[in-house]
């Protein structure tokens, strides 16, 4: 990201030396959010980007096919032009002729959605290529190196540290899925870092991402769960009063099967957009302080970039806690919705005994 | 606040994309590596395990070398001392032997010496008597043509002959 506006940095200056202020907010907001066409760079006064197919349905005038292009000579088209505020701020809404605004159904191939199948195919370029090595070898050969040695020590220590100890029994059946969805996410939150196009999309920091990532952890752990869990939701282990006649406990059970998700959600989201955010409001120190002339825009630009190197360098971090985190939480709540057949007092000895009850108390905390 | 709004069209997006990429990858990819994963680390252990007798064994041979390598010794410096003794006892043996043989040449030898001295001495004499005899022949034959003479030259020749003796 920080890279772009470096080198944006004549184009942004003459914007700035003409509009004589900075906008922040729009900078940032405009990176975070969702777009209908895909910006890659300002040579001068020339804008490249890709414009991307918008796709609408809408309950009055039916669908509707059209590039981004012509949205951007006079704003709107078919009726349809991108509302500047309200909940749907940065979305095509269509003007009704009584003048009132209507949020089409739209299924557009956004800048988010083709960076997730850009990304998607790069996931599956990198998985197969590492899984044809495996093809081609077999388990008494020497181990790999390079790139592939590099993928089976990640995966081997996600399995073994992660998958292993969280889901407990039968963990292999989970263990591609919640590869799938760590390397999924990493992937993304790296090219998230990285500047230039094809990457640079901001997608583990749209919530609708999110969402669907959490929404397949849910799934899983409410479709794969067995008797006993939900035995433990809608009938635990309790005195009788908590749970009859008012189901205090099962009440409480069930809000927590749809906070774990949410909680995902948000998490993942949070993390990624804050960093996007703080490293496009270091890169727009830059320009700010510029104005003020060179004596405080020198030092500050210096500053600013040696903060922008920390926070991206922070960010490749990030990137992979989060992902490790997403997937460490969906193997705990894996692990939680498949207990095994055996009386509470026996699986909290065992429990102990393993050293685990802590861990998992403190996966749930996070 | 928008910023927190799933957007409808976001999600279905990566519904297809994400369901594409789970169903590759699920399918095809991971369970590919994993398995590989565990069973190099599956053979890893049995090598491991293999190796270990395998040093096990080897110490056990080193063992039974060294043994072999003692007992070896001993054998060899036994053999040695045995053969030193047979080569003594050989060497006694034959010298006791020579010694034999030598003495009884040299008597046999002797013995013969002896004999064919003997044998000289009595081919001598016999010669010595012939000679005597024909000398005496043919003094008697010359002597005997006169009686006298012939009884005194057979007179003197007996004293001579006991004389002589």
């Amino acid at each position: 990201m920080s890279l772009l506006f470096l080198i944006a940095v004549p184009a942004l200056a003459q914007e700035t030396a003409r509009d004589e202020t900075v906008d922040v907010k729009g900078i940032i907001f405009g990176h975070l959010k969702d777009s209908y066409h895909w910006h890659i760079i300002t040579i001068g006064e020339k804008e490249i980007s890709l414009h991307l197919p918008v796709i609408l349905y809408s309950k009055v005038s039916g669908w509707h096919f059209f590039s981004s292009r012509e949205l951007e000579h006079t704003g709107s088209h078919e009726g349809f032009h991108i509302t500047e505020e309200g909940a749907h701020a940065g979305k095509l809404v269509e003007t009704l002729p009584d003048g009132t605004e209507l949020k089409p159904l739209d299924l557009s191939l956004t800048k988010i959605a083709l960076a997730v199948m850009i990304n998607s195919l790069l996931l599956c370029v990198i998985v197969m290529c590492t899984a044809r090595w495996y093809r081609r070898h077999s388990a008494t050969d020497p181990a790999p190196g390079g790139f592939v040695g590099l993928m089976e020590y990640v995966i081997a220590m996600i399995v073994d540290d992660v998958i292993k100890p969280s889901v407990g029994k039968d963990y292999k059946r989970y263990t591609p899925l919640l590869l799938t969805i760590f390397f999924f996410i990493l992937l993304s939150n790296i090219m998230g870092l990285i500047p230039i196009f094809p990457a640079g999309a901001n997608v583990t920091g749209n919530i609708a991402i999110t969402l669907t990532l959490a929404l397949v952890t849910f799934f899983t752990v409410n479709v794969f769960g067995n008797r006993e869990y939900w035995k433990e939701i809608l009938w635990p282990d309790v005195p009788i009063f908590l749970k009859a006649p008012v189901p205090l406990l099962p009440f409480i059970e069930i809000v927590g099967i749809f906070t774990k998700p949410f909680a995902l959600t948000v998490r993942l989201f949070a993390n990624i957009t804050a960093g996007h955010a703080i490293i496009l409001s270091l890169t727009c120190v830059i320009f700010i302080t510029a104005r003020m002339g060179p004596v405080i825009g020198a030092p500050m630009t210096v500053l600013s970039v040696f903060f922008m190197i920390f926070m991206n360098l922070l960010e490749l971090l990030v990137a992979y806690i989060q992902a490790y985190v997403f997937t460490m939480l969906s193997a705990v709540f894996i692990g939680l919705s498949r207990p095994e057949h055996q009386t509470e007092k026996k699986a909290k000895a065992n429990a102990m005994a393993n050293g685990r009850q802590p861990t998992v108390k403190v996966k749930e905390i996070h | 606040m928008d910023l927190l709004i799933p957007e409808v069209g976001t999600i279905i997006w990566m519904l297809i994309a994400a369901g594409i990429v789970f169903f590759i990858l699920v399918k095809w990819g991971f369970p590919m590596i994993t398995r590989m994963v565990d069973e190099r680390n599956e053979y890893i252990d049995k090598s491991l395990l293999a190796a270990k007798e395998a040093n096990e064994r080897l110490a056990g041979i080193q063992n039974e070398c060294d043994e072999l390598l003692k007992e070896t010794r001993a054998e060899q410096s036994r053999i040695l001392k045995e053969a030193a003794d047979r080569r003594d006892e050989i060497i006694a043996e034959a010298e006791a032997r020579a010694k034999e043989n030598g003495d009884k040449l040299i008597s046999d030898a002797r013995e013969q010496i002896r004999l064919e001295k003997e044998e000289a001495l009595r081919s001598l004499r016999r010669q010595v008597a012939e000679i005597s005899v024909q000398v005496a022949e043919r003094v008697v034959r010359k002597e005997l043509s006169a009686d006298d003479e012939q009884l005194s030259m057979i007179d003197r020749m007996i004293d001579d002959v006991k004389t002589g003796k």
